[in-house]
């Protein structure tokens, strides 16, 4: 980071801009933005600061961009995939500041919040009308909306009710050239190309997202949680299958490995599932309250038929929220037996799932690193949780390496490598697993249309070559990959 | 385990330092921000816990000094453990800031932190309950001579800092007796015997709701125990620890087990959600001291909260009444920290006449944690009044169980201007028990 006196002027200019106490500049204190949720990677920003309005996000972009200094947006700094980090001292616009609900429209079903209100948080403003906000990562307590729109996340319920992109209607957009602009509309779909569609899920490389009109569901009538514990992975798999061939559309069906539940055992909230049990199935039904109970009973009968050991319906909303809780905390709770873990973010057909499981356990045994598995099991998103211990010399490049190869399992057998986290720093080098180098280069393309000089979370998705020399590579990698 | 990377040498160079197998516990998943109050606040990531442990790990490796950066944020927690019931990793992040602190402490004798004044309190005055005592006369005589009169009446107040007069303000009026003046060694039990107990008469308690202590032995005997007040024991140290001055704090923590473990008892029993904390922590506290670690593992184990201990032991249901419509604040060391938020309820809801009508976020910090609302008042005023906004209408109580709440929440009644009392909840209890003396 350079410390020298066109650092000093940028501070000094910055806090000009948008006064006293909202930029943050001490090193030291800097400290504790050097990494999101993915710790792998790491960098000390040489500034953050904090933005109120999109007037205010708008004169920090102008102002960047007019001295070519390179920026990156963070809301919660939850992504797991390093979107929000600062790798090379970038300014970091931190959007937390701006987290009001502007505007509850329960006639038309839809709000328009700041990007740095915390997704949980607008659910809980409209809950007491019976309404909420679909889209719920498993970080909903944590993250920003704005975040959510960043790295189009998803959700154990974005199974029934789609992931953020199928919520969002309209965005205020300030360019990485400090321009405000509109896109989408009340339908979520524009006239013309669907900018609002490209935006979201663009990782903040596109600009920063200042202004999100979200649609607002009606809260199902009813709801019925089946939780299934099974002997083998296969009888659970099978029963997920047959569930969906049936034609039941579950709210959510997610599935954890015996590491995973060894884990959340050991969390906050343990809901005593023996420990010898494979896997844990979670099934939500939910909709009209007439039909649910039969398709609650027809999944319970799929599930025995399957060699169930034990299956049951959530007694009441006490219940149904402890098995969600234990769930939704799944990747913390992976504290409890390692130090560190890097999570993968694979996307597999559903019926590979015993044989992609079989392969990772391989691929553990072979690096003597464990491997825990949460499975947002209906939509075949993967998520093995390689666990390991950064005080171990050499054993951080040895996760990153078991993560690679298990992505290269999820694309062998016709999927992808990242279903809702995001490709960040993280995955920049596995883009090459699925995409070709014209693929590759036909998205730079577009990114280069909006963010030509890359001053905007640059170095994110997508591999650089033409930079890579003066650049640390990420850990453990090969530098680049020729495009 | 391997021993951490080697960055440079470690920030922490005393005795006690904040535990590797505690911080490397966290995995920076971020799911604590929200419920931190600080980050809530002021929303910057160093005042967060997983920012917290992130610096206290990076001191440990040598990548950050003892110094402000770390400093500031370690006593702008609120200690209030907020973060520790949503870590799904189980991080005790309270007692990483408070290994923090003692470093901090231990580094620092006479500036920054806990400054001159506050270090001479904790030092000279909370280990000795007479001088405690003494002070609580003072006080006393200050409310009643006529001095507070004259010195409210020339204006003298405005000298003192916005939370201090509001304090000045609402401090009950202090008792003629101490509860440890007023207490009998030994209070037999009522009716058939069912054990022996010891009470720990603390020291805010102790001056300020000394009938509060009273009214905790009278409800302990009434269920049939027999309780004792040991006259050695001091105040817990649970304030010391707060500010890192752990040395003291075990020697007081020392001091409590020799005097408590002496008795013949059952169970420990404290009112003061803060102590109660503190007294479960003394295993923690004392686990380098090879001498006493097993004998305060065992102290930790007997202790309970009033309610904790009706709770599990079965009370009677009093059959007096009492109408009136409270509500329930959770002291952060009650919920948080102990795990207890079934149980207050529990004997309220067993007082006939009594409705409880419960705040939104009854668990979120009122500010007091501690002297923080002296020490931060910039933070500890705005949680007072999201907290005193979460008040029901209609409710004529507000209850809950530890001193330092209370007289947060008198401030804030006093700001809002209501006649709202505030209540412990072993005195509405015992009141319900008086009631039905009065009644039959
Ligand atoms: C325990 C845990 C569980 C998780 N579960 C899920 C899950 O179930 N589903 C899921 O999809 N994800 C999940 N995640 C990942 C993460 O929470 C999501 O990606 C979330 O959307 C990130 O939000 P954030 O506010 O933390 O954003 P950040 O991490 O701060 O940023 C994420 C990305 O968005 C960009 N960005 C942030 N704000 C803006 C803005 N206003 N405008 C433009 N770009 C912006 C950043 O530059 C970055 O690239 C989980 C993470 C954790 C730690
Ligand atoms: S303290 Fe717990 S909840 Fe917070 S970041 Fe660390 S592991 Fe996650
Ligand atoms: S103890 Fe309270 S104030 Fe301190 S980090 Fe945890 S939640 Fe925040």
């Amino acid at each position: 980071m350079r410390r020298d006196a066109s650092h000093r002027k940028m501070i000094e200019d910055l806090e000009r801009i948008l006064g006293p106490g909202r930029v943050l500049s001490d090193p030291l204190r800097l400290l504790a933005y050097e990494c999101d949720g993915y710790t792998v990677q790491k960098g000390r920003p040489s500034a953050v600061v904090f933005p109120g309005s999109t007037e205010e996000v708008a004169a920090v972009v102008r102002y960047l961009h007019r001295h070519r200094i390179p920026f990156v947006p963070r809301g919660a700094g939850t992504g797991l995939s390093g979107g929000a980090t600062a790798l090379n001292g970038e300014v970091v616009i931190s959007l937390v500041r701006m987290n009001r609900i502007l505007h509850i429209d329960y006639e038309n079903r839809y709000a328009i919040v700041e990007p740095g209100v915390v997704n949980r948080k607008l659910s809980e403003r409209t809950a007491s009308r019976g309404y909420y906000y679909a889209p719920d990562p498993s970080s909903q307590q944590a993250c920003t909306i704005g975040g959510n729109v960043g790295e189009n996340a998803g959700g154990p319920h974005c199974l029934k009710y789609g992931v953020t992109t199928h919520h969002v209607l309209a965005l205020e957009w300030v360019l990485p050239d400090g321009e405000v602009a509109l896109v989408g509309g009340p339908n979520g779909d524009d006239i013309g190309y669907d900018l609002r569609g490209l935006v979201i899920g663009s990782e903040g490389t596109l600009g920063i997202v200042t202004r999100i009109w979200v649609r607002l569901l009606k809260k199902p009538a009813g709801v019925r949680t089946v939780l299934a514990l099974f002997d083998t992975v296969e009888d659970a798999s099978r029963a997920v299958s047959e569930v969906i061939s049936r034609g039941i559309v579950p709210g959510a069906l997610e599935m954890m490995d015996r590491l995973a539940i060894r884990a959340v055992e050991a969390g906050a909230y343990p809901v005593g599932y023996p420990e010898d049990i494979e896997a844990v199935l979670l099934l939500e039904l939910d909709g009209p309250e007439e039909g649910l109970e039969e398709q609650a009973r027809e999944a319970v009968d799929v599930c025995r038929r399957r060699r169930v050991r034990d299956v049951r319906v959530a007694s009441g909303e006490a219940e149904r929220a402890l098995w969600w809780n234990n769930r939704k905390t799944a990747f913390g709770a992976m504290g409890n037996l390692s130090p560190d873990y890097l999570v993968q973010d694979g996307v597999i057909p559903r019926s590979a799932l015993p044989e992609v499981l079989a392969r990772i356990a391989e691929i553990s045994r072979d690096s003597g690193l464990r491997i825990a598995n949460v499975f947002h099991a209906g939509d075949g998103n993967l998520h093995p949780l390689i666990l390991f211990d950064s005080r171990n010399p050499g054993e951080t490049e040895r996760a990153v390496e078991t993560g690679s190869r298990v992505l290269q399992v999820c694309a062998d057998v016709g999927g992808s490598i990242t279903g809702e986290h995001g490709v960040g720093l993280e995955k920049i080098n596995e883009m090459a697993k699925i995409f070709s180098p014209r693929d590759l280069d036909y998205q730079m393309k577009i990114r280069e249309v909006w963010n030509p000089e890359e001053l905007c979370n640059p170095g994110k998705i997508f591999p650089r070559p033409a930079r890579c020399i003066d650049r640390q590579p990420p850990l453990g990698r090969p530098a680049s990959v020729p495009v | 385990m391997a021993a951490p990377e080697e960055r440079g040498r470690s920030a922490f160079q005393w005795p006690d330092p904040p535990d590797p197998d505690k911080y490397s516990a966290c995995v920076h998943c971020g799911l604590c921000l929200e419920a931190c109050p600080t980050y809530q606040e002021l929303g910057l990531e160093d005042q967060s816990p997983r920012g917290r442990v992130y610096l206290i790990r990076a001191a440990a490796e040598g990548r950050l000094p003892l110094d402000g950066a770390l400093v500031d944020p370690v006593f702008r927690c609120l200690d209030c453990r907020a973060c520790e019931t949503v870590c799904p990793s189980g991080v005790r992040v309270g007692a990483l800031i408070e290994e923090a602190r003692g470093q901090v402490f231990a580094a620092r004798p006479a500036r920054g932190g806990p400054g001159r004044l506050q270090r001479l309190i904790l030092r000279k005055i909370f280990p000795y309950p007479g001088r405690l005592r003494f002070l609580a006369r003072l006080g006393r005589w200050y409310q009643r001579s006529g001095l507070r009169r004259l010195v409210r009446a020339a204006g003298l107040l405005r000298l003192l800092p916005p939370h201090l007069r509001e304090m000045e303000a609402v401090l009950p009026d202090i008792p003629a007796r101490t509860s440890r003046e007023q207490l009998p060694p030994r209070w037999p039990a009522e009716g058939t015997r069912r054990g022996r107990v010891a009470l720990l008469t603390g020291c805010v308690m102790d001056v300020l709701f000394a009938g509060t202590n009273v009214a905790t032995a009278r409800v302990l005997a009434r269920n049939g125990f027999d309780v004792v007040t040991p006259s050695g024991q001091t105040c817990c140290g649970a304030l010391h620890v707060h500010a890192g001055d752990r040395e003291t704090a075990k020697t007081m923590a020392r001091r409590n087990i020799d005097v408590f473990l002496s008795e013949d008892v059952d169970a420990i029993v404290v009112n003061a959600a803060g102590c109660g904390s503190a007294l479960k922590e003394y295993g923690e506290l004392l686990r380098a001291d090879s001498l006493y670690r097993e004998k305060a593992e065992r102290f930790s184990r007997m202790v309970r909260d009033i309610s904790e201990f009706l709770a599990e032991a079965g009370f009677e249901p009093p059959k007096g009444r009492i109408d009136a419509r409270i509500t329930y604040h959770d002291a952060c060391h009650h919920c948080h920290a102990q795990g207890i938020r079934r149980q207050p309820r529990e004997l309220l809801r067993r007082i006939p006449g009594l409705e409880l009508i419960e705040m939104p976020d009854s668990e979120r910090c009122c500010g007091s944690a501690g002297i923080y609302n002296l020490t931060h008042p910039e933070l500890a005023g705005p949680l007072l009044d999201r907290k005193m906004a979460d008040v029901p209408e209609g409710v004529e109580a507000i209850v809950t169980g530890n001193p330092g709440c209370m007289l947060q929440i008198m401030v804030g009644v006093h700001r809002t201007g209501t006649s709202r009392k505030v209540l412990h909840t072993v005195d509405v209890l015992d009141a319900a028990y008086r009631a039905e003396v009065e009644t039959t």
